[in-house]
């Protein structure tokens, strides 16, 4: 007996403390602290005046928000956008794992939701999710990240063009005229759009340049601590590097602590140039400062394109380009000013 | 008191026992063991691991650089958080996983603190060690919770602290609003970095002086003997008038403190956090070093030493492998042969097994009698 109360008592506990902070956690939680009415809720539901009524069903489908500084911006803009308020009843799901968000987004096409926003963590294993979509007609939208898939298969895309993102950096960096460049390559998860992309263009570079050479490639999987480790145990060997080229700022921050705590030089002025990507307002001080060379925007701002394709789709309209990607650009530290900060910064 | 089932390292010392046998039983032979491998392998393969150099850091500091430093600076968490998993297996036969995540929560609340609740901040909004006060309180009472759940409800550990692992980094996460802060101001910096003028990075120093006290600890309280009596035989301990609830919940609120200072070292290292991949997985490091140091997951007898030592030795392994490149992804699986080799051989039936193997060669029929 006082086994069982003992094991109800914790499961109570268990229940509340993972409902308390669903945020990173394996939970859905409907938009609005759980008071969403059902849309056919009768008169005491605030009708939102801009659709017809009726509210769009969303299911939301992102990364987890304390990945990075541009998935935090990037997961508040969604939720600021997708409310009651604006005529949708969503549903909100973080993950890294793809598995987790193929499984929730199986049981949201179940759950009849009218359109799926999808941020894959990786960009294949989607075709049954996609498939079933179709079957149910439930229109799925991409957003921030590509998944291998045919374009037929989704209604649009807002993304970010990472191949084009790394491609711009690339080219930025061969452009700075160095002798030889010996580079620090530190990657993001990998698998994901963004590790794929800013992988790519740089692989390609080294590969077919004589005088591109990795000193280490190496994933970090997004993360700071293991960025600095990385660069650190570089510096220990002893063998020589002029470029740090992170895939986001928090692996470029990790690195940057590891030069400065062995006393070498970088930036504007400095003996390493240092490149990261994504859209930290500090990143891009960093830059403004001098004390980084390179920052590739990527734009986390993605959730008013997707707002108006969905009124447009639900008002009969299709979009007018399948793909749509957010307009970005290389910061350097010789152009940068701070209007650009003010601008792009997160 | 000691029953020998729970204690399997109980050094009998016999007569003829030769010096190998005596030398496999001791406790701390296979860290010492692992450690001395690992050294050797890198002097073979490359003996410039070792050099250290002196270089001056970006603010002109003359600091110590070099693969044994990297060793001794990165391991201070592991090590802070296996001295206090080790009084937490001992006294309650079970480990706390949530280790990693309430790293987390003491990060978020300090730089809270220390940041005054905005998101960038270049000079501190409070005294530091008013921060880490409070740190230390919040993950204590957490370890409380924890220690709660395990002493008092008689849940088991791994499942009790299931819940804060589950929990936690969200609660970091929440701590902050859901905002990545960043601590601009120097000072910050220093218990993670270098302390100006000091060469030796500043975590070495915390670390070090978390072992004296524990030490001190160990040697003139009846702490560790306590721990040890109800690891071993709860209900005996009571009857001779412990009260075993208190001590259990007693090392939960030590490593809740232990945690709250090696996630002040951790966001310490950088003024950033980011809950998701703070001290991400550290919980496993953790325990490993405790298994290694030949402490019995059990409970019961423990050696401290022996689980600092298993700390040093995983994270030695560590940069041992990023220093030959060996992918970061595949990192896990290289640890992992390593680590089965180590606790299989650290198995009390392995190694008595060992023992006996050399000691029959030797001594032929003797060993009929030792048996």
């Amino acid at each position: 007996m006082k086994k069982v109360f003992c094991l109800v008592l914790t499961l109570c506990m268990v229940l509340t403390l993972a409902a308390c902070g669903g945020k990173t956690g394996g939970d859905t939680e409907p938009a609005g602290g759980g008071n969403s009415a059902p849309a056919d809720g009768g008169s005491d539901v605030q009708q939102p005046a801009d659709a017809g009524g009726e509210l769009i069903s969303v299911g939301i489908i992102n990364n987890d928000p304390n990945e990075s500084g541009y998935r935090t911006a990037n997961d508040a803009a969604m939720r600021a956008m997708f409310t009651e308020e604006n005529g949708y009843k969503a549903t909100f799901y973080n993950n890294n794992d793809a598995a987790q968000q193929i499984a929730t987004a199986q049981q949201m096409i179940q759950d009849e939701v009218d359109f799926l926003l999808l941020s894959p963590a990786s960009t294949t294993g989607w075709d049954t999710v996609l498939q079933d979509a179709q079957a149910a007609g439930t229109q799925i939208i991409l957003f921030d990240r590509m998944l291998e898939a045919d374009e037929s298969m989704y209604v649009a895309a807002v993304v970010s063009d990472m191949p084009a993102e790394g491609q711009t950096a690339v080219d930025w960096l061969a452009d700075q005229g160095l002798s030889e460049y010996n580079i620090i390559h530190i990657q993001g998860h990998m698998g994901s759009d963004a590790q794929l992309g800013r992988t790519g263009a740089l692989d390609a570079k080294v590969a077919a340049e004589a005088n591109w050479n990795y000193v280490t490639q190496q994933t970090a999987d997004w993360d700071e601590a293991t960025a600095r480790t990385i660069t650190q145990s570089v510096i220990d060997s002893g063998k020589p590097f002029n470029v740090v080229y992170a895939e986001n700022n928090g692996m470029a921050r990790g690195a940057e602590a590891a030069l400065d705590a062995a006393g070498i030089t970088h930036g504007k002025d400095g003996d390493v140039i240092i490149m990261g990507f994504d859209s930290d307002t500090w990143a891009m001080q960093s830059v403004l400062d001098g004390k980084w060379n390179y920052m590739g925007l990527c734009n986390p701002l993605q959730a008013e394109t997707v707002d108006s394709i969905i009124k447009d789709l639900v008002a009969g309209k299709a979009p007018a380009q399948k793909i749509i990607y957010t307009p970005e650009q290389g910061f350097d530290a010789a152009t940068i000013t701070p209007e650009d900060v003010a601008t792009y910064g997160t | 008191m000691m029953t020998p089932v729970k204690n399997p390292e109980i050094k009998v010392k016999q007569p003829g026992e030769s010096f190998f046998k005596r030398l496999v039983r001791q406790q701390l032979f296979i860290p010492f063991a692992a450690l001395a491998l690992l050294v050797i392998f890198n002097l073979i393969a490359d003996p410039s691991f070792f050099a250290v150099t002196i270089k001056e850091n970006s603010l002109g500091n003359p600091v110590l650089s070099g693969n044994i430093i990297s060793v001794l600076d990165n391991a201070s968490e592991l090590v802070i958080l296996a001295i206090g998993m080790t009084l937490v297996t001992a006294s309650s036969g079970g480990q706390d996983i949530s280790v990693g995540a309430t790293m987390a929560i003491a990060g978020s609340v300090i730089l809270r603190m220390v940041c005054g609740g905005q998101v960038t901040a270049d000079t501190l909004q409070m005294p530091l060690f008013l921060a880490v006060l409070v740190g230390i309180v919040v993950t204590a009472l957490f370890g409380a919770f924890n220690g709660t759940l395990v002493a008092y409800f008689k849940i088991q550990p791994m499942v009790a602290t299931l819940i804060m692992f589950t929990a936690g980094r969200s609660i970091a996460a929440w701590i902050n609003n859901n905002q990545l802060p960043i601590m601009n101001d120097i000072s910050f910096k220093y218990a993670g970095t270098f302390l100006p003028g000091i060469p030796v990075p500043t975590p070495i120093f915390i670390t070090a002086f978390v072992i004296l006290l524990f030490w001190l600890v160990l040697k003139f309280t009846t702490l560790g003997l306590y721990t040890q009596s109800v690891g071993i035989n709860a209900n005996s301990s009571r009857l001779n008038g412990l009260d075993p609830q208190k001590i259990k919940l007693l090392t939960y609120v030590i490593l809740g403190v232990c945690v709250a200072v090696a996630g002040f070292i951790r966001v310490s290292r950088s003024g950033s956090i980011n809950y998701s991949r703070i001290a991400e997985n550290i919980e496993m490091d953790a325990i490993l070093a405790v298994a290694l140091g030949g402490n019995a997951l059990s409970g019961g007898k423990f050696n401290i030493y022996g689980s600092i030592l298993g700390a040093y030795v995983i994270q030695f392994l560590t940069t041992t492998l990023y220093k030959y490149e060996v992918p970061s992804t595949a990192l896990p699986a290289y640890k992992a042969v390593v680590v089965i080799l180590l606790v299989v051989l650290s198995a009390p039936v392995v190694r008595s097994k060992m023992a006996n193997l050399r000691f029959r060669a030797k001594a032929g029929s003797t060993a009929k009698e030792a048996k």
